[in-house]
């Protein structure tokens, strides 16, 4: 996957509220697709879809565990010291890219009123 | 675009991010020594700063909160190492509370921030953020889940940016 596909792939993942509840409880313990669903006034699909956002983002894996799949958080990518620094990376270039505009902001102002 | 290179060593523990501004020097200190300016821009667009405490004094202490989509407040502080307007800046930083108030046993990191003026003009700064231990670099991804949300959102800058020159 390009890297802008994966960070595409973990924005989106990480955007909402659900999933991020989802990803906070595998993280601590694996649990089935159904175990989840119990917890949330949602849908089985749609825990079932929210899972598969979080897959795709490489945020959990799942392991067949007899007739059932178990939903686990992978923390080797979370704790993975790159995935740290490419995070940090992206929050500092759009830092830069805000300083940047807020100093072009303040020279239109000043010719604006001289 | 401003930035001119980002060298990442996870073995060094470091990043260091350095850009140009086409702008004085007394002009980009302020970025950092005017506390609502900062709040401009330390914060991701979904993440909005807001400082509470601001002295740039050596051994002088910062502190501000990020509001996030669903109105909840993630805290952090700066504390002043050493300060040299308008060239030189090193904080330590941290995790806080919702009150400001520092989180004991999470990660810190020291940033340094370097102004100089290139020839040619503008001016250049050079951000390096260095963290004590491994633990310290991991836990602040494991312990603060929000910290690597944050930095998602920050992602989605990039992408956006990208996608607005293409």
């Amino acid at each position: 996957m390009a890297e802008s596909e994966r960070a595409d792939a973990l924005f989106h993942a990480l955007a909402d509220p659900t999933r991020r509840d989802i990803l906070a409880v595998v993280l601590r313990d694996a649990y089935s697709v159904s175990d989840l669903a119990r917890r949330y006034p949602i849908s089985f699909a749609a825990v079932h879809k929210h899972v598969g956002a979080l897959e795709r983002a490489g945020l959990v894996t799942k392991t067949r565990h007899g007739r059932e799949q178990r939903v686990r958080g992978d923390v080797a990518t979370l704790r993975s010291a790159h995935r740290l620094l490419d995070d940090l990376e992206a929050l500092w270039r759009g830092r830069i890219d805000r300083i940047d505009q807020l100093l072009a902001d303040s020279t239109e102002g000043a010719r604006q009123c001289p | 675009m401003p930035v001119i290179s980002v060298v990442k060593d996870a073995d060094a523990r470091t990043m260091t991010v350095t850009a140009r501004f086409d702008a004085p020097i007394g002009r980009v200190w302020q970025v950092w020594s005017d506390p609502r300016q900062l709040e401009r821009w330390w914060g991701p667009p979904m993440y909005p700063a807001t400082v509470t405490e601001h002295d740039l004094a050596r051994g002088g202490t910062v502190t501000y909160y990020m509001t996030g989509p669903e109105g909840e407040r993630h805290g952090g502080w700066f504390r002043v190492r050493a300060v040299d307007p308008p060239h030189n800046l090193e904080l330590d930083a941290g995790f806080a509370d919702a009150d400001g108030h520092a989180i004991p046993e999470t990660p810190t990191a020291v940033i340094r921030v370097a102004l100089s003026e290139p020839a040619g003009g503008g001016t250049q700064m050079t951000i390096t953020t260095a963290w004590a231990s491994d633990e310290a670099m991991e836990q602040m991804l494991a312990t603060g889940m929000e910290a690597g949300m944050t930095a998602a959102v920050g992602q989605i800058d990039a992408l956006l940016d990208l996608s607005a020159q293409a």
